[in-house]
């Protein structure tokens, strides 16, 4: 994980969850962070906005932390063969 | 304080272009959710829906008249031309002055809307066409029953989302109770196929990619439906001094709101509205033989209402048939609640359970007696009809056999 993505999927979540970017860290959880369901449907919006990326339903039902948020968008940014495995690991 | 009677009932779904031909499909536990038609999918991560197979307007409407009613209002009058038909209503100025018209629709006339925004927003045309506005408004199901029946009496539609149709007939059902009104023809419509509503839905992640499977472990979200049910609602007495034949009887209507979360549901809210409806039907929970589950098929919908119910039911849950009949007529949306209290009312007259189809794997969090796959044979003499939607507005119905 790079330290450009990493910051890059951090604003992101910050923006949407309209918290300050400090708060977040790369092992934080949903949980922690009060991101509910309708939350964590409203940062896949974005990133996918961000990156330009389409995240599948199945892979996003798999995410529950940032991290996992990080590694599936790195792993679609990987490129289409990358697209179809899911993205946690 | 009159008993009400429903001496009439009609639907148009992806279960049948009748109430008869729905009732077939429910005890055969066919689904009608395949490939959808009427909108192109090419763009979409789902391509199944519950539709009205190969809807044409024609054999219900001239081109002139559909011209200026968008589907999901023509699925409000086909049905209400058949519920209407069937009560056998002679009408007199006097019951055309005092009848209510009540509909519930979630999105309106969207096909219409997304016909016409495209002009502006994509296609560079800077003209949207004038009947635009007639044809999406919500109350337009209502408005074209009014027109079509010559009724002038108290009419309007409600929008609460998934729970549109069961709060329009809860009121309908108030209305003729109290006596404030001598009948009122009831129910809901949705014709929500539109690409633009489809692509909102996808953005949710909470639709199936193949099919609506309630209740079942491997369930993986809501399949959406269009159509449109109708009831003609009386006092009893009414009914039965002219020889009406009678349905069922509605027994009771009560609502909550969750005051919680804008999209995920809540067990209180949703046992909160049951035990309102049982208070307004003077019945014991023990009394209820069949509910007509919210069963949306997505993960939080399906655990919500099982602890719901068992909530409000306790030791008697084990004793309760719980369904739901979306498996076949999709997620109606404003009509779900209309469609789903005709389930209950043809399980309730002609004496079975509908069936939860598609139903694959116990999940021990919907622990419940679902009437899987097959209709069974039984006949009760209480239902319940759930509606629970998004925004937290919950709606319950109470109907009796009769």
């Amino acid at each position: 994980m790079s330290d450009e993505l990493i910051q890059r999927v951090l604003a992101v979540i910050a923006n949407t969850q309209r918290i300050p970017i400090e708060k977040l860290s790369v092992d934080s959880s949903f949980e922690e962070l009060g991101i509910d369901s309708m939350d964590g449907v409203n940062i896949l919006f974005a990133l996918e906005n961000e990156f330009d990326i389409t995240i599948p339903d199945e892979a996003a039902k798999q995410i529950r932390n940032v991290r996992q948020m990080i590694e599936g968008v790195e792993k679609l940014l990987a490129g289409p063969a990358a697209n179809a495995a899911p993205v946690t690991s | 304080m009159h008993r009400v009677a429903i001496t009439g009932i009609g639907a148009i779904s992806a279960m049948g272009r009748t109430a008869e031909e729905f009732g077939r499909t429910l005890r055969e536990g066919r689904s009608g959710i395949g490939p959808i038609q009427s909108a192109d999918c090419s763009g979409l991560r789902f391509h199944n829906g519950a539709e009205v197979a190969n809807y044409d307007h024609r054999p219900y409407f001239d081109d002139k008249h559909a011209d200026f009613i968008d589907r999901f209002a023509q699925f409000a009058v086909i049905a209400a031309r058949e519920a209407v038909a069937g009560a056998g209503i002679e009408w007199t100025p006097e019951l055309r002055e005092a009848s209510a018209i009540i509909t519930g629709s979630c999105v309106g006339g969207q096909s219409t809307e997304d016909a016409g925004f495209l002009n502006v927003y994509k296609l560079g045309i800077n003209r949207v066409h004038p009947l635009t506005i007639p044809k999406t408004m919500a109350n337009a199901g209502a408005s074209h029953i009014s027109m079509e029946f010559g009724i002038t009496g108290p009419s309007y539609t409600v929008s609460t989302a998934c729970s549109s149709a069961s709060h329009a007939i809860g009121q309908a059902y108030w209305m003729v109770r109290s006596g404030a009104v001598p009948m009122a023809i009831t129910g809901g419509s949705e014709a929500p196929f539109s690409f633009g509503i489809l692509k909102a839905w996808e953005a949710l992640r909470v639709v199936s990619p193949d099919t609506c499977r309630p209740f079942s472990k491997d369930r993986n979200g809501m399949v959406l439906g269009e159509g449109g049910a109708m009831l003609v609602l009386e006092p009893l007495e009414a009914a039965r001094a002219r020889g009406a034949r009678i349905h069922a009887e509605i027994v009771g209507f009560g609502m909550s709101s969750d005051a919680c979360h804008i999209t995920q549901p809540s067990a209180d809210g949703a046992a909160h509205a049951m035990r309102a409806t049982l208070c307004d039907a003077h019945l014991a929970p023990e009394q209820i033989g069949y509910i007509n589950a919210h069963g949306t098929g997505t993960r939080a919908n399906d655990t919500t209402e099982t602890s719901a119910i068992r909530t409000v039911f306790g030791a008697h849950a084990e004793r309760l048939a719980v369904s739901s009949t979306k498996s076949m007529h999709g997620h109606a949306l404003g009509a779900a609640g209309a469609l789903e209290a005709l389930a209950a009312i043809l399980g309730l007259r002609d004496g079975f359970f509908p069936p939860t189809a598609n139903y694959n794997e116990p999940d021990p969090e919907c622990d419940l007696d679902v009437v899987p796959n097959c209709a069974r044979a039984a006949q009760v003499e209480y239902a319940l009809s759930n509606s629970f939607a998004f925004g937290g507005l919950n709606a319950v119905l109470a109907f009796r056999s009769f």
